[in-house]
């Protein structure tokens, strides 16, 4: 869902630009209050593996693929604030490395993947696990309806930018349909991943899973 | 730290490198949602040329490796050290900025 140069114009990529800063100025604020010495190389490694998954493209439908956005993840795993940092770091690296991802679209890659896609489904993991049981299934159903969901909600954030700012003259309605019904399809394919990768961990150490409801969890673990 | 965090911390490296250096060989080519809508849709065309599509390692190969799965393993395996010192270099930074806060908010 990486967003090149030229699909949206200039002033509305400034636009999603400057909030995006705005929001990562907040989630360093936020991040800052609860880093500790176990928490920095942990989401290192969530932001490496989260690069890594992103590399593999998997079928969805003729002709189509997606790959793993990793936001959910990242935010069940490390905390929402230090999660959408998380995707931040994996979107500049592969922006300037690897010319995935236009630079002129940064700013609306981080708005839609990293901001809106991490803390959307984390306040939708938040909001199932509330009615859920606080035990193991019902962590990780809470995990893979919301990393699923969190697709979708990116797609339609860039639906909003093509609304504002798009190029190349598609009509709005169609491009709407098309982006919601493809993205549904791959976020099947983020909640199973997300949350087989949250299980495993949850079956090995489940104190560092950040997010999990704490006291049942872990007796269980 | 305890000795059973690196470990679990040197496994998921290691998971993290196999996938980057070595299944992103087999993954899908195809394109993917947003490439796929735009073309359907008609408006690929506006897409621009990367700005850095020249650099070394644009689009998950190693400029020179000339086989596809040795090349994009190789760039992968680049992209998970980067991505790592990267996250931690920042993660640090906010912290050392976290405690310059609650030192000034003590004082």
């Amino acid at each position: 869902m990486h967003i090149p140069d030229g699909f949206i114009n200039i002033p509305t990529s400034a636009g999603f630009g400057a909030a995006a800063l705005g929001g990562i100025w907040y989630s360093i604020r936020r991040a800052a209050q609860l880093l500790d010495d176990r928490r920095i190389p942990l989401a290192g490694l969530v932001a490496a593996f989260v690069f890594a998954a992103q590399m593999i493209n998997f079928p969805v439908a003729a002709g189509t693929s997606g790959h793993l956005l990793g936001g959910v993840l990242a935010a069940v795993l490390v905390g929402p604030w230090l999660g959408a940092l998380v995707l931040t770091v994996v979107l500049v690296v592969q922006g300037f490395f690897f010319a995935d991802g236009g630079l002129s679209a940064l700013g609306l890659n981080v708005f839609n993947m990293a901001l809106l896609g991490t803390l959307g489904g984390y306040l939708i993991y938040r909001g199932l696990l509330a009615l859920l049981p606080k035990n193991r299934t019902g962590t990780l159903i809470a995990t893979g309806v919301a990393a699923g969901l969190s697709v979708p909600i990116a797609a339609f954030a860039f639906v909003l930018e093509y609304a504002i700012g798009g190029e190349g003259g598609a009509g709005l309605g169609t491009v709407a349909a098309a982006m919601g019904g493809v993205h549904l399809l791959i976020g099947i394919g983020e909640g199973l991943i997300t949350a087989l990768v949250v299980g495993a961990v949850l079956s090995t150490r489940p104190d560092l899973v950040a997010a999990a409801p704490k006291v049942e969890v872990m007796a269980h673990g | 730290m305890d000795r059973r965090l690196w470990l679990f911390l040197g496994i998921g490296l290691l998971v993290a490198l196999l996938v980057a250096g070595v299944l992103s060989g087999f993954a899908s080519g195809e394109p993917d949602g947003l490439e796929r809508v735009s073309v359907d849709e008609g408006f690929d065309e506006a897409a621009a040329d990367h700005a850095l599509a020249n650099s070394p390692l644009a689009d998950y190969a190693v400029e020179g490796v000339e086989d596809d799965r040795l090349s994009t393993g190789l760039a992968g395996v680049i992209g998970v050290v980067a991505t790592l010192a990267l996250s931690v270099s920042l993660f640090y930074g906010i912290r050392l900025y976290g405690k310059a806060r609650r030192g000034k908010e003590a004082a």
